[in-house]
């Protein structure tokens, strides 16, 4: 973002110039400069999830809508991701160790005959910077995968992605046999993708269509409180 | 005479229509099919069709679609007794088909080129097992760094290939023709990738079987 930028030492920056460095940092993608800033925030006494939310969530949120205005492409969201994945790294056993808040559990993972992952790997790491825990199924799903895992555990989310007009009616497969089994209302269902709609999501039965990752955040979050609010009603 | 047209030409600004125009049936198509629509036009003599065709980078923004093909039929629906849209479903996840019967105008059948090149009931049966090929045609293999290389960051971050094509494990190259210096780009495509390269020939396909009909 600036030519200044090999002038700079990050840790001679006061906590309030090196917090919107890290935004800047996050916005070039500079993962070696993330790491470093991450490392020096938390040697200053910070909180692992102060430094998550205040620094990289923070600027993953203006990368975003960024990205929404036209402003930033994909190949520079990959970056200031593949950036933030730096410091996540450092940051999630301490987050664990800490007890930072969570807001509720995912599971996630691309559809069958699917194998495209970068959407659904930036809504991962994206919820998890918002305080979800996220279970990731990886690519090329069977129905079978989504519903012996949510069995299996205790999940509120599930969140299905997919790229091709060819894979994305497979998503209707996979709710439909949630409903033959009686499970779908047990679950919010959050789907996504390059060809998907809001007609598309309601179609097949999904809670709500999520057109990016910060979407889903905040649509995870809303569906996390309004089940909440019935549970304290 | 052969209508010659450049390659970066149908990418950003696609093909008018002829000054002077049939009036009869308008291929209104991806750019990106403009030589192999061209072909067959010559090879069968449908001198009853013009062809304009809408910017082939609108393959890197489906959404695009819909609004320009209805654009153009309004343009054009009062000098053709007949509009026909040269697009499969090509990413816009149905939209494209609601809208062409919105504006009562017949389409080409399958999810996208890759399949009705290949024909849709062979790419249909097959595809399952190959759901890990990245597939090129003729046209994108000449416009490779137009549709690939540059909108994905790959010429500037080369570091970004394996967040995008490491699920991948070959280049399928579709050919429409025979030729050895496509065939020799297809390979450069395929090394930029990483990935091997299979070539198979499809000549025009169900493309060809869609526009006989009309």
């Amino acid at each position: 973002m600036s030519e200044e930028q090999d002038d700079i030492i990050l840790s001679e920056l006061s906590d309030e110039e090196l917090v919107p460095q890290i935004h800047d940092d996050l916005y070039d993608g500079m993962k070696e400069e993330i790491e470093e800033s991450v490392h020096i925030l938390l040697d200053r006494g910070w909180m692992p999830y102060d430094v998550l939310t205040k620094a990289l969530v923070e600027g993953m949120r203006i990368v975003g809508i960024d990205f929404r205005d036209g402003i930033l492409f994909v190949p520079e969201v990959l970056l200031a991701a593949n950036a933030m994945k730096g410091g996540m790294a450092i940051l999630k056993p301490l987050l664990a160790e800490t007890g930072a808040p969570r807001l509720g559990n995912m599971l996630i993972g691309t559809v069958k005959g699917d194998i495209h992952d970068i959407g659904k790997n930036l809504v991962t790491m994206m919820m998890e910077g918002a305080g979800f825990e996220v279970n990731d199924l990886g690519i090329n799903n069977p129905v079978e995968n989504y519903l012996d895992e949510l069995e299996s555990g205790e999940y509120d989310i599930l969140g299905m992605s997919a790229l091709l007009t060819t894979t994305m009616p497979y998503m209707k497969v996979v709710i439909d046999t949630m409903v033959e089994k009686g499970m779908r209302d047990d679950y919010v269902v959050l789907v996504g993708g390059a060809p998907l709609n809001e007609e598309f999501g309601k179609a097949i039965g999904a809670d709500a269509y999520c057109r990016d990752a910060a979407v889903a955040v905040e649509t995870a979050k809303e569906f996390m409180a309004s089940k909440h609010n019935q549970l304290s009603a | 005479m052969a209508m010659e047209v450049d390659d970066n030409t149908l990418t950003e600004k696609g093909l008018d229509v002829p000054d002077v125009k049939t009036g009869r049936v308008l291929l209104l198509a991806c750019g990106a099919l403009a030589h192999e629509i061209l072909a067959l036009k010559r090879l069968n003599k449908w001198d009853h069709m013009d062809l304009q065709c809408l910017p082939a980078k609108y393959h890197l923004y489906p959404d695009k679609i819909p609004a320009a093909v209805e654009e153009a039929v309004h343009k054009h629906h009062d000098d053709y007794e007949t509009i026909f849209v040269v697009y499969a479903d090509c990413g816009t996840g149905g939209l494209l088909q609601a809208k062409c019967a919105e504006l009562g105008v017949e389409m080409v059948a399958g999810p996208h080129c890759y399949s009705f090149f290949e024909g849709n009931d062979l790419f249909a049966k097959t595809s399952e097992d190959e759901i890990t090929a990245f597939y090129l045609t003729d046209f994108l293999v000449k416009q490779f760094d137009a549709f690939v290389i540059k909108p994905m960051g790959l010429d500037r971050h080369p570091e970004l290939r394996d967040m995008y094509f490491g699920n991948y494990t070959k280049v399928v190259y579709q050919a429409q023709v025979n030729d050895p210096v496509l065939d020799a780009k297809a390979q450069t495509c395929a090394d930029k990738l990483g990935l091997p390269l299979e070539r198979r020939f499809t000549g025009y396909g169900d493309l060809e079987v869609a526009l006989v009909d009309i």
